[in-house]
């Protein structure tokens, strides 16, 4: 499959893995090698470099894009300093900016979200801001210099699918930047249809770690994928309201015909 | 306008006959809503509720793991005074007890801190007795810039404090408040907390808001299940938490559900709350608020904690000792109460991974 481009970086998988929610790190690290996903997002504030057995960093696969994210961030200023913090741990340049000033359905706060994005961009931060689809929020990210915008499929862990596809849709026309949903995305079908409208890529952290068998759902996800994108190079068929055969309006002009 | 007057709206409320005429077809069609209200919330401590208990501990754990997976932090409470100046009569610290007073010094605090450190905790949370005299915020101050160089989250559980003391604290690194109102109905308060500047029902209750008012980032507050009837005080809670979450948006809450043990003291006025009522309880809050965390001390025996980790449990202690420098086994000060898990942190984290969960050690720092 073609790749995409992410901040100068060509990347095969279009899968994103999230690692929260995992009943063990082995298990995990059996999911992100599974599905081979490029590109894994992990809380900064998780990260313990102090204990072995609970530092993430320790199972995730060396050859894997790190991409912390500023969760627990309430408001512009807190993300930046999680991003110049995770640079300064070791982390790299990447960062998926999160500010979350809402605790209950855990929606992104766009406003502060550019905020940081700009900040961190300028500091030449790979920044990827995870954001509630606005057309006029995602041009000012672009503008200021977001590597990729991620709209939210629904709320965090709600496994509810697309339920934003019409303002997806319109990111998709209108950014030029990859487009990567993010949140919400239940199940397989869901990935597919995502990809299938033209997403760049999708991120899925619920779906798999909350699976009864999270390596299994890692690969499913990973060959939905991969038949979404197909489908969005294939080009799918037009849709019809009615049977072509059909002619329920006009259909008197052949009365009598053989 | 503050919690109190949500709590005047049901001060009079025929709470015993509403749960009455609760039946489990109501029960279980409120398991099933989105979004429930008050009412859906007491009706899921009614009677009829605890006949549907396997179906809501399905929902339950359903929005469990939604919003937290399969993982449970782990944290340790530091004792570091058990000099009070209240006379509560369900505790042990109550003024009149004849028991061993104990104040860390800086350099014990500073020994607990290294051998709770070695366990791999990176969460702790200091507790006090209601001093001003001995435990002034400026000790607490010190307290908490010695902690921060062994641990990344730090919070409190202290006398209710002015919202510029719990500024002063936040800026020095705390960054969790926990405060139980122990009951919430103002009659049985007035009973239980016989003297001392804890008999102000107000100034309780309204500490969380205080804190959050001064940009705490968690609080975690509870009623003592025991003083009360728990249904009436478990209601309260979670009116408590979601007048909260509502108006501080950015606070993230939690719940505990300490019951009544064993102390120093005559108090045997309890009212019983068996497993089932705790179960019921927990289940309740996590279908009426799946947002927010559920604390689970070692107050509770292992083997129930245990059980209850599926059912919406998200944060546990370890490695408890409630006795005032009882971590570096030193001159001890007397507990406030007795613990019934007294498992190690090892041990704990062995027995959430036994549960297909993932035991946190770190799901926070001080940025």
């Amino acid at each position: 499959m073609e790749g995409f481009n992410i901040g100068g970086k060509s990347l095969k998988s279009r899968l994103l893995v999230g690692t929260g929610k995992f009943a063990s790190y082995d298990l995990m690290k059996q999911a992100i090698e599974g599905c081979g996903t490029q590109v894994v997002t992990m809380a900064l504030r998780r990260v313990n470099l102090d204990h072995k057995e609970d530092n993430i960093l320790e199972y995730i696969p060396k050859d894997t894009i790190l991409l912390p994210n500023t969760s627990g961030a309430r408001n512009a200023e807190e993300a930046i300093r999680i991003a110049r913090l995770s640079r300064a741990m070791g982390c790299g340049d990447w960062v998926k900016i999160e500010v979350i000033s809402d605790q209950k359905y855990l929606l992104p706060d766009n406003e502060e979200t550019v905020k940081a994005t700009e900040v961190l961009a300028k500091e030449g931060f790979i920044v990827l801001p995870y954001m509630n689809p606005d057309l006029m929020i995602a041009k000012r990210l672009e503008s200021v210099g977001a590597a990729a915008v991620m709209p939210l499929g629904s709320p965090i862990g709600t496994n509810k699918g697309l339920q934003t596809k019409e303002m997806i849709r319109i990111l998709i026309e209108e950014i030029k930047v990859p487009i990567i949903v993010d949140a919400g995305i239940g199940k397989p079908s869901q990935a597919a249809e995502a990809m299938e409208m033209g997403a760049e890529a999708v991120l899925v952290n619920t779906a798999i770690a909350t699976a009864q068998n999270p390596v299994k759902m890692a690969k499913a996800f990973e060959l939905a994928v991969r038949a979404g994108r197909l489908a969005f190079n294939g080009v799918t068929a037009p849709q019809a309201k009615v049977a072509r055969a059909s002619s329920p309006l006009t259909g008197f002009l052949h009365e009598g015909e053989a | 306008m503050s919690f109190y007057d949500t709590y005047l709206e049901y001060e009079n409320f025929d709470t015993e006959g509403f749960l009455k005429e609760v039946k489990e077809p109501d029960v279980l069609g409120i398991i099933k809503k989105n979004k429930l209200n008050h009412h859906d919330f007491l009706a899921l401590l009614s009677p009829a509720a605890a006949n549907c208990l396997e179906e809501m501990a399905q929902r339950a754990q359903e929005l469990s793991l939604q919003h937290f997976g399969k993982t449970v932090l782990l944290y340790t409470p530091l004792y570091l005074s058990n000099y009070c100046v209240n006379r509560c009569a369900y505790c042990s610290y109550n003024i009149d007890h004849d028991i061993k007073r104990k104040k860390l010094t800086y350099d014990e605090i500073e020994k607990e801190a290294q051998i709770i450190a070695e366990t791999g905790l990176k969460h702790i949370l200091l507790l006090t007795g209601e001093s001003r005299i001995e435990t002034p915020v400026s000790y607490l101050v010190e307290a908490v810039k010695i902690m921060k160089k062994y641990f990344d989250s730090i919070a409190i559980e202290i006398d209710p404090l002015e919202k510029e003391d719990y500024q002063r604290l936040i800026e020095a690194g705390v960054d969790g408040l926990t405060i139980y109102q122990e009951v919430y109905d103002e009659e049985v308060y007035k009973q239980v907390h016989l003297a001392g500047p804890k008999r102000n029902y107000h100034f309780r209750l309204d500490a969380p808001e205080r804190a959050c008012e001064a940009n705490i980032h968690n609080v975690n507050i509870g009623a003592l299940l025991g003083l009360n009837k728990w249904q009436h005080e478990a209601f309260m809670t979670g009116m408590h938490a979601n007048y909260l979450q509502n108006k501080y948006n950015d606070v993230e809450l939690s719940i505990s559900l300490p019951r009544i043990r064993p102390h120093v003291g005559g108090f045997r006025d309890v009212y019983p709350v068996t497993d089932q009522d705790l179960v019921q309880v927990l289940l309740a809050f996590r279908i009426y608020l799946p947002y927010v965390a559920i604390t689970m001390s070692t107050r509770e025996r292992g083997s129930l904690r245990d059980h209850l980790i599926p059912l919406g449990v998200t944060k546990m202690s370890a490695g408890v000792t409630t006795e005032v420098g009882g971590h570096s086994d030193s001159d001890k000060g007397d507990s406030q109460f007795e613990i019934s898990d007294t498992r190690s942190v090892e041990e704990m984290r062995k027995a959430i991974l036994n549960k297909g969960y993932q035991p946190i050690f770190k799901n926070w720092m001080a940025i």
